[in-house]
């Protein structure tokens, strides 16, 4: 069954891409700007998958030599995701203490009430 | 001097961000300025030492902790990362002593030593950029310059600058979070991320699996593309430059998108470029498109602007299509006009916003309406204003005229007269907007409201006299700009395929 095939080898990236498009549309079609923030760091999560999983080998064990055993998990992709996740974390971070100035300067945080508001003055 | 000079590379980047640490430590802004200033001072002659090494004896290589690459990450100077690095540092460097009063009359006080820390980290991150081997610790690197500029962004103090810093912050991240999927995509295909070993290893037999290479340079280039504010990913651009203070926009427009910039071209010519043919691929083809797109739409748009401030923005992201058309064109005269571009466009702009920046510190205010006859009253800082607006239409005596005779060769090389014409014409726009401001400011009677108005203090005026004549200087001798750009394109464009 090739097609049972497909699904089985490659379901891991259909979860990435859909966490990656549903994170960019939340960002792309939501005013709010903490759903922004929040499809922002699901699209930056979809990234962690894409790089962690491929490093994982079905009996593979920690890359500790060791007579005992053969096959060895990729250690490198979580390495990267750790410092990604420092990075996304910042990020979110960042953007939601912009989104407190935002509130305090405008008192609210619908992007559109914004833009009318800046128009008024 | 003989136990530093092997270890350039790491210092480059290692001493602004201790600089950093040590400027948000101190707390006050004089002694965090003191630091940044003397930071910004020490640059210049690192990356001076390196390219001086580089141009006598090819690219240095520095293992961080001894680790070879490609397991360990590599730091890696070439003539196109010393010519890089140099201008980074010598723009900040220039630049640097406007900033005390600038920043002391626009960003309240208990924040000025936050500025420069983050100014600093900044710093560290674009330099890292530039020097870095590895396609993930440059993604490291890019996230470290780009947050801290969302910081400098939002100390404006308009709250519009809150708005545009968080608008920055998103498009930046989707920028950024692209640049890391299409790293992701090659780690995947060759596992590796040293640039150089991902290019060996994108050898002919992947061949058969280059929707994966294609999937991946598209992730970059766009990723990246948002990054340098490549039409029409510039939409962040404009309100950022407009309402962050007036030194940082000086600093970001020489530097930021220009390091993004370098990133393109060494993804294009270092990696993908070695590894599959060039030619084959429709993305010169979009990119000169979008590069042609933004020296038009961007420059009518900076027609109809009302502030000065903006309208240099929209300026910035048409310059930057001459940038991009000279990598689209992807010969040694086209590559070498978008080189040189880089240099000579930060030099100018520079000078502008700094001149934005000093108008702003005498009257408060850059609104084109307000600024009518200014020239009248800081004849020192509109005639340095005039020279790289001349430079920004290209006339023939100016840098700007330089990188587009070398754009206009490239296109000619290639047989494409289309382009040609189309250089000129935008040309034209741009002496258009810069013509109508020239106009208020030589022209027109001032008004009561700029009576009191002067030249700046001298630490504002030298930097922007130094830009100024840097302008003129490049128009006239072009040894250091176009010569060291060709070496730097011979170089990039002999390893294509």
């Amino acid at each position: 069954m090739p097609t049972l095939a497909i699904v089985t080898d490659h379901y891991h990236y259909a979860i990435t891409i859909f966490l990656m498009m549903a994170g960019l549309y939340i960002v792309v079609a939501r005013g709010n700007m903490v759903k922004k923030l929040v499809g922002l760091s699901i699209f930056q999560t979809s990234v962690y998958l894409l790089y962690v999983e491929p490093g994982k080998i079905i009996g593979g064990t920690a890359p500790i030599i060791d007579p005992s055993f053969t096959v060895y998990s990729n250690p490198l992709p979580h390495v990267l995701m750790l410092t990604a996740i420092v990075v996304g974390m910042a990020t979110l971070a960042l953007g939601l203490a912009l989104v407190v100035r935002i509130n305090e300067a405008y008192g609210t945080i619908e992007e559109d009430e914004i833009f009318e508001r800046d128009r008024e003055t | 001097m003989n136990a530093v000079w092997p270890h350039l590379p790491i210092l480059q980047v290692v001493v602004p961000l201790i600089g950093a640490v040590l400027a948000g430590f101190l707390r006050r802004a004089g002694p965090a300025f003191a630091v940044a200033l003397a930071v910004s001072w020490l640059m210049p002659l690192i990356a001076g030492a390196m390219l001086w090494q580089v141009l006598a004896s090819g690219p240095i290589s520095y293992h961080i902790g001894s680790w070879p690459p490609p397991w360990g990450i590599e730091y890696r100077v070439d003539v196109l990362g010393g010519f890089m690095l140099l201008l980074v540092s010598t723009v900040g460097a220039v630049i640097m002593p406007f900033a005390r009063r600038s920043v002391a009359f626009e960003v309240e006080d208990g924040q000025q030593a936050w500025f420069y820390c983050m100014y600093l980290l900044c710093l560290t991150g674009l330099l890292g950029i530039v020097t870095t081997g590895d396609a993930f610790n440059a993604f490291v690197f890019l996230e470290v310059s780009s947050l801290s500029t969302y910081v400098l962004v939002a100390l404006g103090r308009d709250r519009r600058a809150l708005l545009a810093a968080f608008q920055y912050l998103i498009m930046g991240t989707i920028g950024a979070t692209f640049y890391i999927i299409g790293v992701g995509l090659l780690y995947l295909l060759t596992g590796s991320l040293n640039m150089a070993d991902i290019a060996a290893r994108l050898g002919p037999e992947w061949a058969g699996h280059s929707r994966a290479i294609v999937a991946a340079l598209a992730f970059i280039t766009v990723g990246v593309s948002l990054k340098l504010a490549l039409f029409p990913l510039h939409a962040w651009l404009p309100n950022a430059y407009a309402y962050a203070p007036s030194w940082v926009t000086a600093f970001l427009s020489a530097t930021a998108t220009k390091v993004a910039i370098y990133l393109l071209v060494r993804f294009f010519f270092s990696i993908f470029g070695v590894a599959i043919d060039f030619r084959e691929l429709p993305v010169t083809d979009i990119v000169i498109a979008l590069s042609i797109a933004a020296m038009f739409v961007a420059s009518v748009i900076a027609v109809f602007q009302t502030d000065l401030k903006r309208m240099l923005a929209y300026s910035s992201v048409a310059q930057i299509g001459y940038i991009t058309l000279g990598i689209g064109l992807a010969n040694q005269a086209g590559l070498t006009g978008g080189l040189v571009h880089i240099v000579n466009h930060a030099l100018m702009k520079a000078a502008l916003f700094l001149a934005a920046g000093a108008i702003f510190f005498r009257i408060g205010t850059v609104r084109l309406s307000d600024l009518a006859g200014i020239g009248r009253k800081m004849p020192l800082t509109m005639t340095a204003f005039t020279v790289a607006c001349f430079g920004l239409v290209g006339t023939p005596g100016t840098s700007g005229f330089i990188s587009k005779w070398f754009l206009v060769l490239g296109a000619l090389d290639k047989g494409w007269w289309v382009p040609v014409f189309l250089i000129v014409g935008s040309s034209l726009i741009a002496l258009v907007y810069v013509g109508r401001v020239l106009e208020v400011v030589w022209l027109r009677e001032p008004s009561a409201a700029i009576a009191n108005a002067s030249d700046p203090p001298l630490s504002m005026l030298l930097p922007l006299v130094v830009l100024a004549a840097a302008t003129i200087y490049f128009g006239l001798d072009t040894q250091w700009t176009a010569g060291i750009a060709g070496t730097a394109v011979k170089n990039l464009l002999g390893g294509l395929r």
